[in-house]
This record gives C-alpha cells, structure tokens and sequence, in this order.
C-alpha cells in the first residue's frame, strides 16, 4: 500500500507521536499521585527500564519497516524514538541516582563498578549520550553524513548491553522471559540488516 | 450481628452475612468514583483505598498481644502487606498473589509431621490453631530484594510443636515443604523454582522461641497470597526462608536442600540471616525501603543485623557469616 503523507500530515503525525511516547511516563506519574501503587519506587524505576528498551526496539524497527513496506517517510520518525529512548533511560538512570543512593554520587560510583549488571546498564546509557548530543540537523552537518552514521552505529553496541543489563538483573530469579523476547526482536532486527549489508556488497561486486 | 464463636477462638461468620465479594468491589468502587468525580483530589482517591482495605475479608482470629516479641514500628497498611507478596507459586510479579490466590483451597489441609521424630503426625488446621494459646508479635520482615514491611502476625513459637512430635537424636534439621498444585496454583510448573517450594532450618534455629509457627495475620486468619493457612515467620532471616502454605514438615539428619539455594546458590544461602554487611551480588543489603513509610524523599533506612533480631546471635557464635550467608 503506497502511503506518502504530505508535510502536514507528517507533522501531524510527529505531533501524535509525541504525545504517545509520554503516556507511559503521564502514566507512572498518575499512579503515583492517586496513590495506587505499593512501591511506586521500584515500579517507576522497572517502568522507566522497560520503555526504554521498547524505545530502543521502536528507533531500531524503522529501517526494516521503511524497506518491507516502502514507506521511506518513516524515517521521519526514527530521531523522535531514538530521542525517547534516551529520554526514558535518562528517567531511568535519574531513578537509580536518586531511588536507589539518594543522590550520593560517591556511593553510586561504587555501585556501578561493584555490580556488572549496573556497569554494563550505566555503559549504555553513556554511549547513548553523544547521540542524542549529535541528532540535531546543525550536528549531521557539522560531522559530516558519513562519520555521523559511523558515530550511530554505536547503537548496535548499546542494543546488547541493554539487553545483558536486562538479562542479568532477570539472572537471580531465573526469570528470564522477557530478556529473551527483547532479545530474539533485537536479534531479528539486527539480523535483517546484516544480511542486507551482504546483499548489497553482493550486488555491488555483480556490478563491477 | 450473630456471631458464632467456636471454641478455638475463630469467630466464623454465616455465610450469609459474608458481604459477596461483587458487592464490597462496587461499593469500593463507588467510593473512588465519588472521590475521583464529584470532588477530584488525588487526597480523598487515597482515603477511599484506605478505607476499602482497612480490613481484610477473612474470619476473625483471637490472639492475646505478646509484648516482649513485638516491634514498637509502625504496622505496614493491610492493603500494602496483602497486595505487594513474593509467592512463586502464583506468578512472579508481586501484585500476582493478591490477583490469583483466590484458588487457593485452604480447608480442609493437613499438615503431615514426620521424619526422626518419636511422634509423627497429621495435623489438619483445627488442630493446629489448638495445639497451643494464639499470639499475636508485631514482627519486622525484611525481604531479600531491600524491602520491609511491619506485619502482626498470629501463631505461636515452632518450639510447641517440636514439643509434640519429640524429634529423635538424629533431627539435626527441619525441612519445610509448601503446597505445589497446578490446579490450584498457576505459576507452579514455571521453571523458575523446583516445585515443591522446600525451606529447612537447623533443629536449634526452629526451636528458638522467635520462630512462629503462622496462622493468622492483622487479627485474622491468613490471607491466601501472604501463605495460608500455615506458613512460618523467621523475623531475623530474609523473607523467602519463611514458607508459606506448608503441607508437610520433616525432621531430618542432613541438611535439606532448599529451593532458592538450589535455584542460584551463590546468591541465597541455606542461612540467609538478614545481615547489612554481606551483599547480595547485585545489590547492597546495607539499607532498605520500608514499603508505605519511605518514599521519594527520604535516604533508604539501614538495615540491622539480623534484622534487630540480636536475641538470635548466639546461634551462630563462633560462625563465619561471611561464609555462611
């Protein structure tokens, strides 16, 4: 199905997106204030966790979908989800500062060099930095398309990190179901473009 | 109101003046919505939550308060210490208990007694709630994961019955085995843990008089996701060595193998005394969250060896707790 949005119906659709990715966190906010939650420490800091690897999975899916459907405006909406997915680990590092060391940073460090499934979280989300830092047009075009794309790719870095973090922290209770889910999604995504790279340089060789 | 009173204590309502559980849920709902609606307010939605769960739904237990075992801490709210549970055998999520131990079926239960014991036994709940006088201990729970809850429990020490079945020389430890019932139990058959839950204690751990046996909780009988309708209560040990919904106890020469243990035994140890200077190996156990006390602006509360429990220590005098975790 062709589908080519004009430029209002693509602003229209940033602007729903937008307002989307913050119904988790509208959500978390509310539960809390209504007093609904048990812990709502250790929920919002599960929460904030968890969409940040839905995010991840989301900016990743573009690529694949763009190819398979041919909806190449897509794109459009890739640096909206990778900017939430820096968001929500953002919320989600902020809650480990605070929840967890009540903003002693001293203590914090200790903790992420003292625990590997901390130490690989704490890796990613610092990895994640400079690309939500480069993501602005004035960026792309100060580094350069080329060694901007090479900076991005560091997000196929973060994915397993994110995952490890995910697996290892489920690893004490054995309860490891949803690290596989995200895992197998990632794999998959990843996968695909492997094998597009393959093709291509196939084909580019054929070329010549 | 009539209320029958039976002579163990209980006092059993008809069944007919039970308020239908569809009824209690929509005028609790009723209320939210008034609180929601007509005034808004996130203070008055509070209120109506407290005052839908101010008391729990199940028969009355009568104990008699002991003082010289009960914390002077605030009592954790009902609703938090029913509705925030680690019960494997339900789900693994904590709000999976309170949702899906409705199938628990907990009359009629037996608990079978055996192993090196001169005495071995069955004991079905009625006995059990007679064998001897029902006390009520305000005990401190802390749980593995860096929570706590302040919980008045009802029961009376495990010593009693060790009394009643007379273990033989060769008891140097007590198994305890909860219930494992697909039927009745949805997350049993998930890999997570080997099923039938399995706890044990050392002989003299079970027999110090801290230890309680559990029937009853918040002056009524155990609500189904915190372990009805027997469990233990180790106030000094992390929450998981409590069992909950036991269905048999052994006595026996070697130490049993226990479920955690044999799930991740470099992260639970057959002790697992609550002790802040031993880590778990992802995270501190030096401070904890009390659950509906401490919140956003508060620095976590330290935890204390053995859990303030010292009464306890010389169980393991001369023990490396470091080793011995």
């Amino acid at each position: 199905m062709a589908f080519n949005p004009t430029a209002r119906q693509t602003g229209l659709i940033k602007a729903a997106l937008f307002m989307l990715a913050l119904v988790p966190l509208a959500r978390m906010v509310y539960l809390t204030l209504t007093g609904q939650l048990v812990e709502p420490l250790e929920f919002i800091t599960r929460g904030t966790g968890d969409w940040t690897l839905y995010f991840l999975c989301f900016t990743l899916a573009v690529t694949p979908l763009r190819k398979l459907s041919k909806w190449n405006w897509l794109i459009k909406l890739r640096r909206m989800l990778g900017l939430y997915m820096f968001f929500y680990g953002l919320l989600h590092f902020m809650t480990f500062l605070w929840f967890d060391h009540f903003f002693d940073v001293q203590e914090m460090w200790k903790d992420v060099l003292k625990r590997p499934f901390i130490t690989v979280g704490f890796i990613a989300f610092v990895l994640l930095i400079p690309l939500a830092v480069t993501s602005t047009n004035a960026m792309v075009k100060r580094l350069g398309g080329k060694r901007w794309q090479w900076l991005h790719r560091l997000i196929y870095v973060i994915a397993p990190l994110a995952i490890l973090h995910f697996w290892w922290m489920k690893a004490g209770k054995h309860n490891f179901t949803q690290p596989i889910i995200f895992g197998l999604i990632l794999g998959a995504l990843l996968l695909m473009r492997v094998v597009w790279a393959r093709s291509k340089t196939l084909s580019a060789a054929a070329a010549r | 109101m009539l209320i029958k009173r039976s002579p163990n204590g209980i006092e059993l309502p008809f069944s007919s003046e039970i308020t239908p559980r569809e009824v209690y849920e929509s005028r609790r709902n009723f209320m939210k919505q008034i609180a929601t609606g007509a005034l808004g307010g996130a203070a008055l939605l509070e209120m109506a939550n407290r005052e839908a769960f101010a008391q729990g739904v199940n028969p009355k237990l009568a104990a008699k308060l002991n003082p010289s075992y009960s914390a002077l801490d605030k009592h954790t709210p009902y609703k938090d210490a029913t509705s925030y549970n680690n019960f494997y055998e339900f789900g693994t999520d904590k709000s999976e208990p309170a949702m899906y131990a409705g199938t628990l079926k907990t009359r009629p239960w037996t608990v079978s007694i055996e192993g090196e014991v001169n005495k071995p036994m069955v004991l079905d709940i009625d006995a059990l709630l007679k064998l001897a006088p029902l006390e009520e201990r305000v005990y401190r729970l802390r749980c593995v994961e860096g929570w706590s809850m302040v919980i008045p429990w009802i029961g009376y020490s495990f010593s009693e019955i060790i009394k009643k079945v007379e273990p033989t020389g060769n008891a140097k430890y007590v198994e305890f085995v909860s219930l494992a019932d697909k039927k009745q139990m949805p997350g049993v058959g998930s890999r997570v843990l080997q099923w039938p839950y399995t706890e044990g204690l050392r002989i003299d751990e079970a027999n110090h008089p801290l230890a309680l046996l559990t029937l009853g909780m918040y002056g009524e009988t155990l609500a189904n996701q915190n372990g009805a309708p027997v469990r233990m209560v180790l106030p000094w040990k992390y929450g998981f060595k409590s069992a909950k919904s036991i269905v048999k106890i052994r006595f026996v020469k070697e130490q049993p193998r226990t479920s955690w243990n044999l799930s991740a035994p470099s992260e639970y140890g057959f002790y697992s005394n609550v002790n802040p200077d031993v880590d778990h190996p992802r995270w501190s156990q030096a401070s904890e969250r009390r659950i509906g006390e401490d919140g956003f602006l508060a620095r976590k509360r330290k935890t204390l060896m053995f859990n303030g429990y010292a009464d306890v220590a010389p169980l393991y005098a001369g023990m490396d707790l470091k080793k011995f975790f």
